[in-house]
């Protein structure tokens, strides 16, 4: 298990160099001048000396790859510049706007899980009867709509014709949560139920589950402590494979119900080409989400024995 | 079992052909011209001769969205065919000539799965300051991972193959071995990937226009025309929700067409 850790922690390495890197270079070629932005904002008219002073005070003269280590020297230390727009510190103002996405994140995934868990479950164990066709065309057609969609159509429903929940997102009470993550759990969940049903599906066509029938075991007990068991390890790959498009998938959200996150902040941001700010948000979600991706890859570990003696003899 | 899965997939290829016929024949098919503005027309509700009603400008909603019927769709293809042959080569490069070309390439295609897909396609849209081809451009560079690892994997088991030997042995070039003999061994696991992403694509593309970073107005897209509409969700809701039903019925067709692939090649 140490082995395992240090190796995928080594390997680590490269990726959160490229993910530097590429963020860097992307805001670099953008042609992002701190300089002219600043200069812009005091609205006077400047020569190209005092132009290119500027520039040599701030190093942006040094070729790009002595410009890269200097940010990342800087990012490591948590500056990551200021704002063009509000002249703020953008890593401070992505931190408080972090918590409130994450409360999204997060309420969404247990929403996700408390429908398609079930209805998954129920799908497969009533294969092929009227149920489990319903639940699968609800499938399908959660797959097919794009999130925005949903989030108008709920907006539509719940808080226009039958005034439920507020249409803007104040934080403030457990009302405004709803509806931006009910949208995320939509498509989330049209996934999770073809899945999980998948998974059940095989666990109750294997020998043991017979067996158990034919020792007169009752059915509800193989299938609440052995069958369910083993369908932990797709559904946690199942919240690998999501983590990234419910990251993504909240700056639609946010910016739909005006939520106070770092995605509503990123788009805000993309539309003033507030470059900094931009730049931030893109190396600290791929941050989060390779973050994740490890954590998730020691649960499996600790999950699936299998899992974990592949993994020591590769 | 055979034939009634072709007889699935032939159904929805038809179904896909026919919104295809659509989307190039939208011109033609559409009552009126979709950017001519008719202020006398505004915001009137669905009717006889708007039957999907008419948006703020007195533009036939209908016509919109089947105008949008064709940016949606080429775009899509447009990025799963690039994505998926760029890819696709790289894939079959690194697999078969292996060492440092492999190591180089995959460790791109990792440090670009490394963030989160629709996060890195809102950066590089934003960089080349959006629009259609941007958008595309954007999806792109987002979805060619998956396709090179798919097929880097695939190259590897087919690489052992007796039959890739033989083909050495009697003299044939890389270049023919790949194109001629590891390209059709790995083609139908792509096809397949390739198909069941087009509706995907179709939402992110209409996601990015959304936020104004796709197709811009006045040009009729289905995400564009939804964003400029949320205003009046409330009071006109037809303007926000029948392009919306226009991505879902083309989505919805395009993962048919994909899950009956699958089901007929498996």
């Amino acid at each position: 298990m140490k082995r395992y850790l240090i190796k995928r922690l080594l390997l680590l390495v490269p990726v959160l160099f490229g993910i530097t890197f590429l963020s860097f270079a992307m805001m670099y070629l953008a042609g992002s001048d701190a300089v002219l932005q600043q200069m812009d904002a005091t609205g006077l008219a400047l020569s190209r000396e005092a132009l290119n002073a500027q520039r040599a005070s701030l190093g942006l003269d040094k070729p790009f790859l002595v410009q890269y280590v200097t940010w990342l020297g800087r990012f490591l230390t948590g500056d990551m510049g200021t704002s063009y727009v509000s002249g703020e510190e953008v890593f401070s103002v992505f931190l408080s706007k972090l918590p409130a996405t994450l409360e999204l994140a997060a309420v969404s995934m247990i929403l996700t899980l408390l429908i398609s868990l079930p209805l998954g479950i129920l799908a497969a164990v009533r294969q092929n009867k009227w149920s489990d066709y319903l639940i699968r065309f609800a499938s399908f057609t959660g797959n097919s709509l794009p999130n925005f969609f949903v989030a108008l159509v709920l907006m539509y429903l719940l808080s226009i014709r039958v005034p439920l929940f507020p249409v803007i997102a104040d934080g403030t009470g457990w009302k405004s949560v709803v509806l931006p993550s009910l949208t995320l759990a939509v498509a989330m969940s049209a996934k999770y139920l073809r899945q999980i049903r998948a998974a059940v599906l095989e666990e109750l066509g294997k020998d043991y589950v017979t067996g158990a029938r034919a020792r007169g075991i009752r059915f509800s007990v193989t299938l609440w402590k052995s069958v369910l068991r083993s369908c932990l390890v797709p559904i946690l790959t199942l919240m690998t494979l999501s983590a990234g498009s419910l990251l993504g998938g909240t700056a639609i959200v946010e910016s739909i119900f005006l939520w106070d996150g770092v995605g509503k902040m990123a788009v805000d941001a993309i539309s003033m080409r507030d470059y900094p700010v931009i730049q931030a948000y893109v190396v600290w979600m791929a941050l989060i989400y390779v973050l994740v991706n490890l954590v998730m890859d020691v649960l499996y570990q600790v999950l699936d024995p299998r899992i974990r003696l592949g993994g020591e003899k590769a | 079992m055979r034939t009634q899965k072709k007889r699935k997939l032939l159904c929805f290829a038809g179904l896909a052909l026919l919104l295809l016929a659509v989307a190039l024949l939208a011109e033609q098919l559409s009552p009126y011209d979709p950017n001519q503005q008719n202020y006398e027309m505004a915001l009137q509700a669905p009717s006889m001769a708007h039957p999907f009603g008419t948006d703020r400008y007195g533009r036939d909603m209908l016509s919109r969205v089947l105008a949008g019927a064709r940016i949606s769709i080429f775009s899509a293809l447009a990025v799963v065919l690039a994505s998926s042959v760029l890819g696709t080569g790289v894939g079959i490069l690194c697999g078969y000539a292996g060492k440092v070309l492999d190591t180089v390439l995959m460790r791109i295609a990792d440090v670009c799965l490394a963030f989160p897909g629709l996060v890195f396609a809102l950066a590089i849209a934003a960089l080349l300051n959006g629009g259609t081809i941007s958008a595309v451009i954007a999806l792109t560079a987002v979805s060619w991972p998956k396709y090179a690892r798919l097929s880097r994997g695939q190259t590897l088991a087919v690489r052992q193959e007796d039959y890739i030997a033989a083909a050495r042995l009697s003299g044939d070039s890389t270049l023919q071995i790949l194109v001629r003999h590891v390209l059709p061994g790995i083609g139908s696991q792509i096809l397949v990937t390739a198909m069941l992403d087009v509706g995907t694509m179709m939402m992110e593309l209409a996601a990015l226009s959304f936020l104004g970073l796709g197709a811009r107005p006045p040009a009729a897209e289905w995400g564009s025309m939804m964003s400029g509409g949320r205003s009046m969700l409330q009071t006109r809701p037809w303007v926000v929700l029948t392009p919306g039903i226009g991505i879902f019925v083309t989505v919805a067709v395009f993962n048919l067409l994909g899950d009956a692939l699958r089901d007929y090649l498996e």
